[in-house]
């Protein structure tokens, strides 16, 4: 995962990590979008010899830690995400961006039901729907993000 | 690129893998409460990135703290000196209740409420996680912090801690849906349940029986039943009574007092209580009263 650069991948996953914790006002923070979900998804659809279903759980286990949920909710929830992305890259890498945009919130829909089910199964949460706001700001910031990732890949020639 | 037809491990062993690890890891962490040190330590372990998330706000906080102008300054100092007379008056007043308390609890030979020790402590961050009410806080082990201790705020009881790091601990608030508060009415004495909702603004009470004596308004204040919350501090108002007979029980909402959707400072409360010397008060006194009591009998 080093080698020709893969650090950078290590500390855009960090940024993605730190921002999916900074504190924010209560209106903004139901519409946070899936940071790291988004930058995970672009490294295994550029580089899926580097980042895979370990590197995914491995960060949501971090989430974990960090959101102070049951340990390995969101490590199941992200590894399931990943799953379909890292079967169908060479498919969905052909798409369009806005294309692409669309199965990405499909994708963030179904992380968010699947730590909500286990949640559900752990203790009595109920479902709201503001619990899938997040699935509306991932779509609108996936192009950015895309776009911004390419770049960082290119310039730093990471293979 | 990669050849891509000499990969180890294809993605469907990996994602069995791995989903048998996050079971595993729910199973002991949630069933077992085994994991409670590993949780400490991986809490230390993942405090800077905490601090580092925390920083830019911190930089806001800083600079529109120092970018006052002089004159909100004063009025500001003017504001505390004044709330200052005030709660010294009540202080002193507070003082010679407290003595006078003091001696009738020690003459009915009961156990002296001792001194509680407080320590501040400053919010870090808040979870995004809506499944859970939760904050962390800029104290640890390093400080004395202990898991289960209560955490306020100026206003009433804000929850407690949950996990503590080296540097930094979590706490759980009232609201959380995994978390209770023994309380009782002001009013009246009357002993209830505080169960958290899940909503920032409301608790519920399960099990009150309709002929309970509730009324909307009412303080709701920590009864000390538990053990883990010292008692008499306020924690919620009632919002809400519905009596419909056709329930089995009566609907009360209530709403906490501490504002938990804006904390800032808090006080932690130590449960080492300063017992000594009123402890022995009360044996002499009880030593005393029983002497008397032998020698009206002979």
């Amino acid at each position: 995962m080093f080698s020709n650069n893969g650090i950078v991948i290590l500390l855009t996953l960090l940024i993605a990590i730190m921002a999916s914790i900074t504190p924010m006002p209560l209106s903004v923070d139901a519409f946070r979008p899936d940071w790291v979900l988004i930058v995970l998804v672009y490294w295994c659809l550029a580089l899926p010899n580097k980042v895979n279903i370990i590197t995914a759980w491995v960060m949501g286990f971090i989430l974990d830690v960090l959101l102070g949920s049951v340990l390995g909710v969101h490590a199941c929830a992200m590894a399931l995400s990943v799953y379909i992305i890292v079967v169908n890259f060479q498919k969905i890498r052909n798409f369009s961006v806005w294309q692409q945009a669309l199965i990405i919130g499909v994708l963030s829909a179904q992380y968010h039901l699947v730590v909500f089910w286990l949640q559900r199964f752990l203790s009595d949460v109920v479902f709201l729907p503001n619990y899938l706001y997040p699935v509306i700001t991932t779509i609108v910031l996936w192009p950015w993000v895309f776009l911004l990732l390419r770049r960082v890949r290119r310039h730093f020639r990471i293979k | 690129m990669n050849p891509i037809f000499n990969q180890g491990t294809s993605p469907a062993q990996r994602l069995t893998l791995v989903l048998l690890c996050s079971a595993a890891l729910i199973f002991f962490d949630h069933k077992m409460a085994s994991f409670e040190t590993a949780r400490g330590y991986l809490q230390s372990l993942v405090s800077p990135l905490q601090y580092m998330a925390n920083a830019p706000k911190q930089m806001m906080t800083w600079a529109s703290e120092n970018i006052v102008i002089r004159q909100q300054l004063m009025k500001e100092n003017q504001h505390f000196r004044e709330n200052e007379l005030f709660f010294h008056e009540q202080a002193m007043q507070l003082d010679i209740v407290r003595q006078e308390n003091e001696r009738l609890r020690s003459l009915l030979s009961s156990p002296v409420r001792g001194e509680i020790k407080k320590m501040f402590a400053e919010i870090l961050s808040v979870d995004s996680d809506p499944y859970s009410h939760q904050v962390v806080i800029n104290r640890g082990t390093n400080d004395g912090v202990y898991e289960g201790q209560p955490v306020l705020d100026e206003k009433g009881i804000v929850g407690q801690i949950l996990h503590v790091g080296a540097s930094s601990s979590r706490v759980i608030l009232i609201s959380d849906i995994s978390h209770a508060i023994p309380v009782r009415i002001q009013r009246n004495g009357l002993r209830l349940i505080a169960s958290g909702s899940g909503q920032i603004d409301r608790l519920i009470h399960n099990f009150v029986a309709h002929s309970a004596d509730v009324k909307e308004g009412d303080l709701l204040v920590t009864s000390g039943l538990g053990g883990k919350y010292p008692e008499g501090y306020p924690v919620s108002r009632v919002v809400l009574v519905r009596t419909d007979e056709s329930r089995e029980f009566a609907t009360i909402y209530s709403q906490p007092v501490a504002q938990i959707d804006r904390l800032r400072y808090m006080l932690l409360l130590s449960k080492e209580t300063t017992k000594e010397p009123s402890a022995e008060a009360s044996k002499t006194n009880s030593g005393s009263l029983k002497n008397s009591s032998k020698a009206g009998k002979s």
